[in-house]
C-alpha cells in the first residue's frame, strides 16, 4: 500500500509555467508521476511540457479530472490558490511555497478542515511514495521502496533520514514533509494515524525540531494509538532561545519548545530517540531487528 | 520584526486603546517642550530599545522635573542599554519616550499570540501584571486565562466578560474591557501581528483601564503587505550580521563558538550544529544558504561567516537534492577564490553527483578537506577548531 499518493494519483500543478514549477514538474514526470494538467491564469489553452494549461482549477477539474494538486505560486497568492483547489473539489493539496503569512494559514486551515481537504505544507518538500509517485521537490534518486514511513518538519533533514534508510536497505513506504511553518496544513498526528493504518509501513521515522509543541502532542498520541515503532530525531539541540532558526516555526519562545523538552516527552511516551542525525538510519534498523 | 514601545503605542492610539499622553524625542533639547506639552509636574521617561527588562536596567525612570528628564536623556541617548534579555553589547538607544505619569491602583497582564495548537489567535490574561508571565504560568496557573478567538465570529462579549473575571475587574472596568477586546483583535489582524503584549495593563486610581506598555511583533512573512510597519523598521536594533544576511535572503543567527557552518536547509543546519556539539566542538553560527546554493549565495555566506573573528574553520554541509553536487563544488571553489578564504574549509557533499563534486574539490589547490560522510566531516572540523 503506502499513503495518500501512488500510481493512480492524477496531479495538477498550480503556477505551472513558473521556473520552479517547471523544473520540479520535469523531475516528477521523469520519476513517473502522472501530471494531467497545469494552471496559470491567462495562459489557458497553451501546452507546457506537453501538458495542457488551464486558466483555473475548476476548468482543469472539468477537463482532466485531477485528484491532487501541487502549488508553486508566490506566497502572497497561496491562500487564494489553496482555497481555489479546495473549492474545485480537490482533496489532496500540497503547497511547496515558503513565506505564507500566518494569518492567511489560520483562515485556510479552518476552511480546509471544514471541506475535508488534506493540505500538506506550506513551506515543505512535498510527499513521495517511492516507486509510485513524487509530488514535491525532493530528489527522487535517494528513495527506495520499503517499510519506513517518514514524517518531517524539514526538507534536507528528511533527505538525510531517507538516504540513511535507503543505504541500510530498509527503504520507505511514504515520506511526507509537513513543513516548517507555525500552522501546517497537516500535523504529525494526521500522518501518524495514516501510517499506523498502512500495511506497508513497519516503522515510522519522525523528524522534529525546536519550536511549538507539535512533537509533544504527537508523543501523547503515539503512546495511546500507535503500535508500530516510532524513531525520532529532534533538530536544534544547540539552538539559542528567542531566535528564529530559518523556519518560521523554529523558535524557542519563553523557554518553551526546546529540543530537551521534546526528547523527554517522546521518551516518556515510548518513542525511540536518535540522539544525533547520523543515527536515524541505524536506530531504525536496530528497532526493526 | 519588532516595534519600539512608542511605535506600538501609536498603533494602540490609532485603534482607540487607552495610552498615556506622550511625546518621543531624539535629542535632549526637545525634552523641555515635550514635558510642557504633556503638562503636569511628574513624568515617566523611557529609553526606547528592543529589549525586555528595561526597568530593572535603569532604562525607565519617574522624574519630578524637566531637568531630571534631560539628565536621563543625556545619559541614554546614543548609549547602549543592557538588560537580562540582551547580549552583553546591549541595544542602542536613539529615542526617549516621555509620558504623563499614571496613578496605578493595580497591574494586570494581557497579551495575544497565535496559538499553534488551537490554530487561533489566543488572548492570555492574568491578574498578576508587571511580572514575568512564564513564572506566573508555572507557579500559579489558576491566575491565567487563555481565551481563543474564532476567526469566523471574532471576539464575543461573553469572552470579554470571562477574561474580565480572571483579571478581577469590576462591572465598569469589565465594560471598558469589552470595548478593548475587539479593538485589540482588529489591531492584531490589521497589522499581521504574531505577538501583542501589554505588561502591565493597569487599573488607574480613577478606575480606568490603561495600557502602560506595548510590545508588538509582526509576522515576518507578512511584512510585504504592511507598508506602515515597514516604515517603522529600525535596523539599529538588529545584529548587523543577521541584518546583512536578511538583506541577501540568507538565514543567519550568530552563536558563540568557532566553527562556521554553511548548510542548505534550516533543519539540516540545526542538525549540523548539533552534530558539531556532539563531537565536542562549538558552532559559530546557524546559516541556511537555501536549496540552490549557487556561487553567488555561497560567496555571500562565506563573507558573513568570515566577518566573525572567532571562526577558525568552516564546515560546509550540502545535501544536493535537485541541484547537482558538481555544480555546487565549482560554486564553492569560485566563492573561496572570490572571497579569499584563508582558514581551513571542510566540505561534505551528499546526494546528486556527490562523488564528482568531491573529486573537483580534492583536485583543487584550495585548502579544502572534502569528505562525503557527515560524521567524518564534523570530526575533522572539530579537530581543526582546536
Amino acid at each position: 500500500m503506502s499513503i495518500l499518493v501512488d500510481k493512480k494519483t492524477r496531479l495538477l500543478v498550480q503556477g505551472f509555467t513558473g521556473s520552479q514549477a517547471t523544473l520540479h514538474s520535469e523531475q516528477s514526470i521523469a520519476y513517473g508521476t502522472n501530471i494531467v494538467g497545469g494552471v496559470t491564469p491567462g495562459k489557458g489553452g497553451q501546452k507546457h511540457l506537453g501538458i495542457p494549461v488551464f486558466n483555473s482549477v475548476h476548468e482543469a477539474t472539468e477537463k482532466v479530472e485531477p485528484n491532487a494538486s501541487i502549488i508553486f505560486v508566490p506566497a502572497q497568492f497561496c491562500k487564494d490558490s489553496i482555497l481555489e483547489a479546495a473549492d474545485a473539489g480537490i482533496k489532496l493539496i500540497i503547497c511547496i511555497t515558503e513565506g505564507v503569512p500566518t494569518l492567511d494559514m489560520l483562515i485556510v486551515k479552518k476552511k480546509i478542515d471544514e471541506l475535508g481537504v488534506t493540505l500538506i505544507g506550506p513551506n515543505c518538500p512535498g510527499i513521495i511514495t517511492p516507486g509510485e509517485a513524487k509530488l514535491g521537490i525532493m530528489p527522487g534518486s535517494i528513495h527506495s521502496k520499503g517499510s519506513v514511513g517518514v514524517i518531517s518538519r524539514s526538507g534536507t533533514l528528511t533527505y538525510e533520514a531517507v538516504k540513511q534508510t535507503t543505504d541500510l536497505g530498509l527503504g520507505q513506504s511514504t515520506c511526507i514533509g509537513i513543513g516548517g511553518d507555525p500552522i501546517p496544513g497537516t500535523s504529525f498526528i494526521d500522518v501518524l494515524k495514516m501510517l499506523e493504518a498502512d500495511n506497508q509501513t513497519k516503522a515510522i521515522v519522525m523528524v522534529g525540531e525546536i519550536g511549538g509543541t507539535a512533537e509533544e502532542e504527537a508523543a501523547e498520541y503515539i503512546k495511546d494509538n500507535v503500535s508500530k515503532p516510532v524513531i525520532s530525531y529532534i533538530a536544534g539541540q544547540t539552538a539559542p532561545s528567542g531566535k528564529r532558526m530559518g523556519h518560521a516555526g523554529a523558535i524557542i519562545a519563553g523557554g518553551k519548545g526546546t529540543a530537551a523538552d521534546k526528547i523527554k516527552k517522546l521518551e516518556e511516551c515510548g518513542v525511540h530517540i536518535a540522539e544525533n542525525l547520523l543515527q536515524i538510519g541505524t536506530k531504525t534498523k536496530e528497532v526493526l531487528g | 520584526m519588532n516595534l519600539h514601545e512608542y511605535q506600538g503605542k501609536e498603533l494602540f492610539a490609532k485603534f482607540g486603546l487607552p495610552v498615556s499622553k506622550n511625546s518621543v524625542v531624539t535629542s535632549s533639547d526637545d525634552i523641555l517642550s515635550a514635558c510642557r506639552d504633556i503638562g503636569g509636574d511628574k513624568w515617566v521617561v523611557k529609553a526606547q530599545a528592543h529589549a525586555g527588562g528595561r526597568g530593572k536596567a535603569g532604562g525607565v525612570k519617574l522624574v519630578n522635573s524637566p531637568e531630571e528628564a534631560i539628565e536621563f536623556a543625556n545619559h541614554w541617548l546614543g548609549n547602549r542599554l543592557v538588560t537580562y534579555q540582551t547580549d552583553s553589547n546591549g541595544q542602542l538607544v536613539s529615542s526617549i519616550l516621555v509620558e504623563e505619569c499614571t496613578d496605578i491602583a493595580k497591574e494586570l497582564y494581557l497579551s495575544a499570540v497565535i496559538d499553534r495548537s488551537t490554530q487561533r489567535i489566543v488572548f492570555i490574561g492574568s491578574s498578576e501584571g508587571g511580572v514575568n508571565i512564564e513564572e506566573v504560568a508555572e507557579k500559579t496557573p489558576e491566575k491565567i486565562i487563555y481565551e481563543s478567538i474564532d476567526p469566523l465570529t471574532g471576539p464575543l462579549g461573553f469572552q470579554a466578560r470571562k477574561i474580565s473575571k480572571v483579571l478581577g475587574l469590576d462591572n465598569d472596568q469589565s465594560k471598558q474591557f469589552s470595548k478593548m477586546l475587539p479593538q485589540l483583535t482588529d489591531l492584531f489582524i490589521s497589522y499581521d501581528l504574531s505577538l501583542l503584549e501589554i505588561n502591565p495593563l493597569v487599573i488607574t486610581k480613577g478606575g480606568k483601564l490603561h495600557c502602560l506598555d506595548a510590545k508588538i511583533n509582526i509576522d515576518s512573512n507578512a511584512i510585504y503587505r504592511q507598508p506602515e510597519i515597514q516604515a517603522m523598521h529600525d535596523p539599529s536594533q538588529e545584529d548587523p550580521r543577521e541584518a546583512e544576511a536578511a538583506k541577501n535572503d540568507l538565514s543567519y543567527v550568530s552563536l558563540d563558538g568557532n566553527i562556521g557552518c554553511m548548510v542548505n536547509g534550516a533543519g539540516l543546519a540545526m542538525g549540523t550544529m548539533d552534530t558539531i556539539k556532539y563531537f565536542g566542538g562549538s558552532p559559530a553560527n546557524f546559516l541556511d544558504v537555501g536549496g540552490t546554493a549557487t556561487q553567488e549565495r555561497v560567496s555571500k555566506a562565506f563573507k558573513l561567516i568570515l566577518a566573525d573573528p572567532e571562526v577558525k574553520v568552516v564546515l560546509v554541509n550540502i545535501f544536493g537534492g535537485i541541484v547537482r553536487c558538481d555544480l555546487i563544488a565549482e560554486g564553492i571553489l569560485a566563492a573561496i577564490e572570490e572571497v579569499g578564504v584563508s582558514i581551513p574549509v571542510v566540505v561534505r557533499l551528499e546526494g546528486n553527483n556527490a562523488d564528482i563534486g568531491s573529486d573537483i574539490l580534492a583536485k583543487s589547490n584550495a585548502s579544502i578537506e572534502s569528505l562525503n560522510n557527515l560524521e567524518e566531516a564534523s570530526k575533522k572540523a572539530v579537530e581543526l577548531s582546536r
